[in-house]
């Protein structure tokens, strides 16, 4: 026996409320996110992603006071993301209360930001947020803004790049697969998993359980994180955990 | 009388999350705090720590900190938690070797990057999430089942498992110490106030130890 791996649930959180939307558009109101993560914290969740999904063009004044609420209630590992730009930002957030801040557009567009950061309050709390889409078979890129602009970067060699910057964790979304409930896109993953020596969470299109198991055992993911299949009452993260312990996972029961 | 639990603060990141858990865990009056006498006067003691060793050393250093935990030990239970665990060791050998408090002996090392796990996958590092502690005798475990999960996130670690000062082990590509002991002091390398029921359970304990092995 030895370390589990992780199921993570994630709220996007639009203007203090926790959202879902299919791959970023139509968005439903799923509640209050620190009620929501109070619930997963009683379910088991072994962390809890909070992504404060329109800061890149919007105001997040309310996320420093919603993560401090979180912080005081739950106590399981909090990463928090969405509009950190610079290490102001990252530093807010880890007063309030997040144990991990992810880096997502300011990564892409100010590489440096990683290693400043990771120097400044150490890899242990510097997490990279990578969404990526396929271009072609076996070539994923980085894409931007709630998947909304083409960067040009390979996603792997993105990932190799930031780990060697610093990045503690990958949080790798696929663009193509968020919201679909297709299943995490498991090429993209495996490709960064192997490439990196850092954890890597899959996240993006999990909608049903057997989805967990396939981004642990083919796509090499040391975490997996899902939205709405846990927001709604699909399912729980106990649930969960027992379709992983059944396919020979080690998880925290 | 509300005890009070000081949480040392010299500059190493957020402590709202142990101040919280502690408060959370039972009756007490938490400090955060780097004032000597604030630190001198409480019932008990939190010395937590992120990043890296040198800079927490440092930290200490520079508020005279060092010195007021060495006396802080001979009198009132200290609880280390993560970096404020490996600082009570001798060294650490990040950033070209770091002299530490030496409340326990040995050295930090860094977890090594050519791991395999059992089926012969590489092992990722940071050590990042939940392990399982197997525990030795001590009323710290108390209420504890042997072999729970606790929050690890740590890429630098104490290897001797076996070392007499070790109450608690955990295996990443090889054993190492989750826990290390002595009268007054309990120094964990994971987060207690991450970890949960199981952590919570751990502050409460500290809140009624009486510092004995």
């Amino acid at each position: 026996m030895g370390l589990a791996k992780r199921i993570i649930p994630c709220l996007d959180v639009d203007q203090g409320r926790v959202v879902k939307g299919v791959q970023f558009e139509d968005i439903r109101d799923a509640g209050d996110p620190v009620e929501v993560s109070r619930r997963y914290n009683q379910e088991g969740a072994d962390e809890i992603t909070f992504l404060d999904i329109t800061a890149s063009h919007e105001n997040r004044a309310t996320t420093y006071e919603t993560v401090s609420r979180m912080a005081s209630e739950v106590f399981i590992p909090l990463t928090v993301g969405g509009g950190v730009r610079n290490t102001d930002n990252i530093r807010d957030l880890l007063l309030a209360g997040a144990d991990k801040v992810s880096i997502n557009t300011a990564a892409v567009f100010e590489p440096e930001l990683v290693k400043k950061a990771a120097e400044k309050f150490g890899s242990q709390c510097i997490v990279v947020a990578i969404d990526a889409k396929q271009v072609e078979q076996g070539r994923w890129e980085i894409f931007t803004h709630g998947g909304r602009k083409p960067t040009g970067l390979d996603a792997v060699e993105w990932a190799v790049r930031m780990v060697s910057y610093g990045a503690g964790e990958i949080l790798l979304t696929s663009m193509d697969r968020d919201g679909t409930r297709d299943g995490f896109d498991l090429g993209l993953t495996r490709s960064v998993a192997d490439a990196v020596t850092v954890p890597v969470i899959a996240s993006g299109g999990v909608g049903h359980l057997n989805h967990l198991v396939d981004g642990v055992v083919q796509g090499h993911a040391e975490a997996v994180l899902a939205a709405s299949i846990f927001h709604f009452a699909q399912y729980t993260i106990g649930e969960a955990k027992e379709v992983m312990a059944a396919a020979g996972i080690e998880v925290r029961l | 009388m509300t005890q009070t639990v000081a949480v040392i603060d010299y500059g190493s990141g957020n402590l709202h999350s142990v101040a919280k858990a502690v408060e959370h865990a039972g009756q007490c009056r938490v400090l955060v705090t780097a004032d000597v006498k604030e630190i001198q006067s409480a019932d008990r003691v939190v010395l937590p720590g992120v990043g890296a060793m040198g800079d927490c050393m440092q930290g200490l250093k520079e508020r005279g900190l060092d010195l007021v935990v060495l006396g802080v030990i001979q009198e009132k239970p200290l609880m280390g938690v993560c970096v404020g665990m490996q600082i009570l060791t001798e060294s650490g050998e990040e950033s070209a070797g770091v002299d530490a408090l030496g409340v326990f002996p040995g050295q930090i090392t860094q977890f090594s990057k050519s791991m395999k796990n059992p089926k012969g996958e590489a092992l990722k590092v940071p050590h990042m999430g939940w392990n399982e502690v197997g525990q030795r005798q001590h009323p710290m475990w108390t209420g504890i089942a042997d072999r729970t999960r606790f929050y690890f996130v740590h890429s630098y670690r104490y290897a001797d498992a076996t070392a007499e000062c070790v109450v608690g082990t955990c295996e990443y590509g090889a054993p190492f110490a989750a826990a290390l002991s002595k009268p007054n002091v309990f120094a964990v390398q994971f987060h207690p106030e991450k970890s949960h029921d199981a952590g919570i359970q751990l502050y409460r304990n500290f809140l009624t130890w009486d510092g004995t092995c």
